[in-house]
């Protein structure tokens, strides 16, 4: 038990360095070639939490994204290269997802971060991977941060920013709920502040009787939804995530309050929603049926419904699903993640023949990008924001369906207009044209 | 008469302790230089978090190896440390040292209040106060008050200097911080090893032994308690300096129950109270995560077995361990010392004597 010999001291550094030496075998590649980059393969990486309380749906994003590329590979790859998709678990905890980018960019030399997830996580990488100009794409988050284009160059987002979606959310409710008592539930960071940023731009104040925050992790919001139920209010807006979105459901039925329920995409998707209502009510030992209780929920949707077959993307991403992963739920991440791995792909095509990681990021800021969203993307030479809106869509039936057409904002105080060009249609094969 | 000449020199070594500390200290940084500069980057960048976990064990292992008391509660400290790198950094532009001598102190003072506490209770009254207090210090980023300061679940992104240009243009980052870090760890060994063999260390040994006795024979039970448990913690502080700068974040996820738990994991794999034991737990807890995420990925297994096959290799090792060596790695590597003297060192003595 007692510190006797020193010399031990000695001999446990050198284990280290034993340790250590072995831990990196592999030597630097010769220096003027592109990174992840040979003539028949492309190497990406992605940091998900495939553990942990931020896991359920989101960690089907590695999968599903993997699936899209094999079929890719499976028709022949892009300019012959096929793409290899390294996903790592960060469990959503920051100093994993630090460790994990640096293990893809300086040991496994990837060409680009195509993906990773998480706002609270990828925050911390950015500066990282902008000093060693690493392409970091599509970050899954709709945080407003990745739109700066002059302090991060390499950083693109990739689904509507919470701003946005407020934007179109409030926008709603003020139309169609007009004189309605609403109510904020709010996850307590930069998803919920940037959300009410937008609602706030068309929710009249006076009509905002509360705002409820919750902390992820903290499973109890009784107190939030029972204030919220106090004040009686017509609309509650859910700023949350599928989670919180069932917890806040399953608790105003204990007390008998049930309001219009308005929710952002991130915590609307019906399948993910539906599965955890049954799943939380079982663990309480009750018995619900999660497809009757989300009916009516509205939300803004950028992707086609999962289960619009007639859907030209969501054939093709149905068809992938089938087979590569029949045994993850097709639901609305494993489209959002297919969908991305598809805009990772025509960017790719678009870098030419011998793409290079400078070549991938001038792709995406010429813009004209098309893909399986309903509305454009904002790519420009002066903007890294993903899509630019989204359609209003209530759910009927445990399925997502569309009102209106699709709408199209900024996060600043541009107005909601409506977008009218018909969606592009999936390539045949399912593979990007250059 | 040539015997008792080299012999002088043997009996100054094994009498003066700093000498022989200073030494090993020196030979460490020699080792550290070589190691650091044949590593790749990201080679760098793990031996920089081996020994800042190695920072926090040894502080934790002379805790609970040579006074007795147990933490479950010390990632907690290198949170503190952490948090206080990160403000330091942002609002005082103060050199690193010293923003790194503020998270000790703050460590350590905050470990002094806790060790109060700690000097009551015993056990698993201690284990699970300070259990409360690795659970609910990082939550308190997320208090409404202190949301603004403390960047709240986001955290705080850490911005410390480039390497100095004198080292060159194109010093790796990585590098640089393996050299602060190594430095900070070959230092903490060097005060840590002194100080268990002075007077506050054999305090330590005879408080665990029993406190009885210890304070019959004139030790302060209470008064040792504390302090060893402030110094734990100040290294617990500095290993959180050092872990903000590496990993350029504060953030309240990154401190989690399993971080104190993974600490201990160190302590006890390495073996309680031994310093070069801190060592060895804090490779296999730091690497281990990463070979077996590697391995699992190769073999391209369903998501439901891969992401559990870290912990599972995790508990197996665990269990080999403690079945092999109950008293930890170090326990292992002194028997194998031992065997090795009695195989070789021994019969080399007697062949001498013989022939005198």
């Amino acid at each position: 038990m007692t510190v006797r010999r020193p010399a031990s001291v000695a001999v446990a550094l050198a284990a280290v360095v034993a340790l250590t030496a072995t831990a990196c075998a592999s030597g630097d590649d010769a220096a003027e070639s592109t990174p992840g980059i040979t003539a028949d393969s492309v190497t990406i990486g992605s940091t998900i939490p495939l553990t942990g309380t931020a896991a359920p749906g989101y960690s089907e994003q590695g999968p599903a994204a993997k699936a899209f590329f094999d079929y890719v590979n499976a028709n022949g790859g892009i300019n012959g290269r096929k793409i290899t998709l390294k996903y790592l678990d960060d469990a959503y905890n920051p100093a994993q997802t630090v460790t994990l980018t640096k293990q893809l960019v300086l040991q496994d030399k990837v060409f680009a971060i195509v993906g990773s997830l998480g706002t609270p996580t990828h925050t911390k990488v950015v500066d990282f991977l902008n000093s060693s100009r690493v392409p970091d794409l599509f970050v899954a988050s709709g945080c407003t941060c990745w739109d700066q284009p002059e302090k991060n160059p390499y950083t693109f987002g990739w689904q509507p920013d919470y701003t946005v979606e407020g934007k179109i959310l409030g926008d709603y409710v003020k139309k169609n709920l007009a004189g309605k008592k609403v109510a904020y539930f709010y996850q307590d960071d930069d998803f919920g502040r940037d959300g009410m940023k937008g609602l706030d731009k068309y929710i009249d104040q006076s009509l905002v009787v509360t705002r409820q925050p919750y902390q992820p992790g903290n499973t109890d919001v009784a107190a939030q939804v029972s204030a919220i139920a106090a004040t009686k209010a017509d609309v509650v807006v859910l700023e949350a995530i599928p989670a919180y979105t069932a917890l806040f459901k399953l608790t105003s039925l204990k007390l008998g309050y049930s309001p219009t329920l308005v929710a952002s995409s991130v915590g609307a998707d019906p399948i993910t929603v539906s599965g955890l209502l049954e799943n939380f009510a079982k663990q309480a030992g009750s018995s619900v049926k999660g497809q009757d209780l989300i009916e009516g929920l509205v939300t803004s949707a950028y992707l086609p419904p999962v289960d619009d077959t007639s859907n030209s993307w969501t054939a093709l991403f149905k068809k992938i699903h089938d087979q590569y992963i029949p045994n993850v739920p097709f639901d609305g991440n494993v489209y959002y993640a297919m969908a991305y791995a598809y805009t990772f792909t025509q960017a790719l095509a678009r870098a030419g023949q011998n793409p290079t990681r400078q070549g991938v990021i001038d792709a995406l800021k010429k813009g004209g990008l098309a893909g399986p969203g309903l509305v454009p993307f904002r790519y420009g030479a002066d903007s890294h924001a993903g899509y630019t809106g989204g359609q209003i869509a209530t759910i009927s039936g445990g399925k997502q369906v569309s009102s209106g057409t699709p709408l199209t904002t900024d996060d600043g105080d541009g107005p909601v207009t409506p977008y009218t060009q018909p969606q592009p249609q999936a390539p045949a094969n399912g593979i990007p044209a250059a | 008469m040539t015997a008792l000449a080299a012999a002088a020199p043997v009996r100054f070594w094994q009498r003066s302790t700093l000498v022989r500390h200073l030494t090993l200290s020196v030979l460490g940084l020699i080792v550290l230089y070589f190691v650091t500069t044949s590593l790749d980057s990201f080679a760098n960048l793990q031996f920089a978090q081996i020994c800042y976990t190695a920072i926090a064990t040894a502080g934790l292992t002379v805790l609970s190896g040579l006074s007795g008391q147990i933490s479950l509660g010390h990632g907690a400290f290198v949170a503190v440390g952490a948090y206080t790198t990160a403000l330091l950094l942002e609002h005082l532009d103060w050199p690193l040292v010293l923003v790194l001598l503020g998270s000790v102190v703050i460590g350590g003072a905050l470990g002094s209040l806790v060790g109060v506490a700690a000097a009551r209770l015993r056990g698993p009254y201690l284990a699970g106060a300070t259990l409360a207090l690795a659970v609910g210090l990082p939550s308190l980023a997320d208090y409404h008050g202190l949301r603004d300061l403390l960047g709240g679940a986001n955290g705080l992104i850490v911005t410390s200097d480039p390497p100095p240009l004198s080292l060159g243009e194109s010093f790796p980052l990585e590098r640089w911080q393996a050299w602060i870090c190594g430095l900070c760890l070959v230092v903490t060994l060097f005060l840590l090893a002194n100080l268990t063999r002075s007077r506050i260390g054999r305090d330590m040994r005879l408080v665990r032994e029993d406190e009885q006795a210890a304070a019959l024979s004139g030790v302060h039970v209470a008064r040792t308690q504390i302090v060893t448990f402030g110094i734990s913690a100040a290294f617990a502080g500095l290993a959180g300096g050092l872990f903000a700068i590496v990993n350029s974040l504060a953030a309240p996820g990154a401190f989690t129950l399993s971080l104190s738990l993974s600490l201990l994991t160190a302590a006890v794999l390495g073996g309680l109270g031994s310093l070069a034991g801190a060592v060895y737990g804090a490779v296999i807890v730091t690497l281990l995560p990463n070979w077996t995420a590697d391995l699992a990925q190769q073999a391209d297994l369903p998501r439901a077995i891969y992401a559990n096959i870290p912990l599972v290799l995790y508990g197996l090792v665990l269990i080999v361990v403690i079945i092999a060596f109950p008293g930890g790695i170090q326990s292992g590597v002194r028997k194998l010392g031992a065997l090795l003297k009695a195989r070789f060192v021994r019969p080399l003595q007697t062949r001498q004597e013989t022939r005198r």
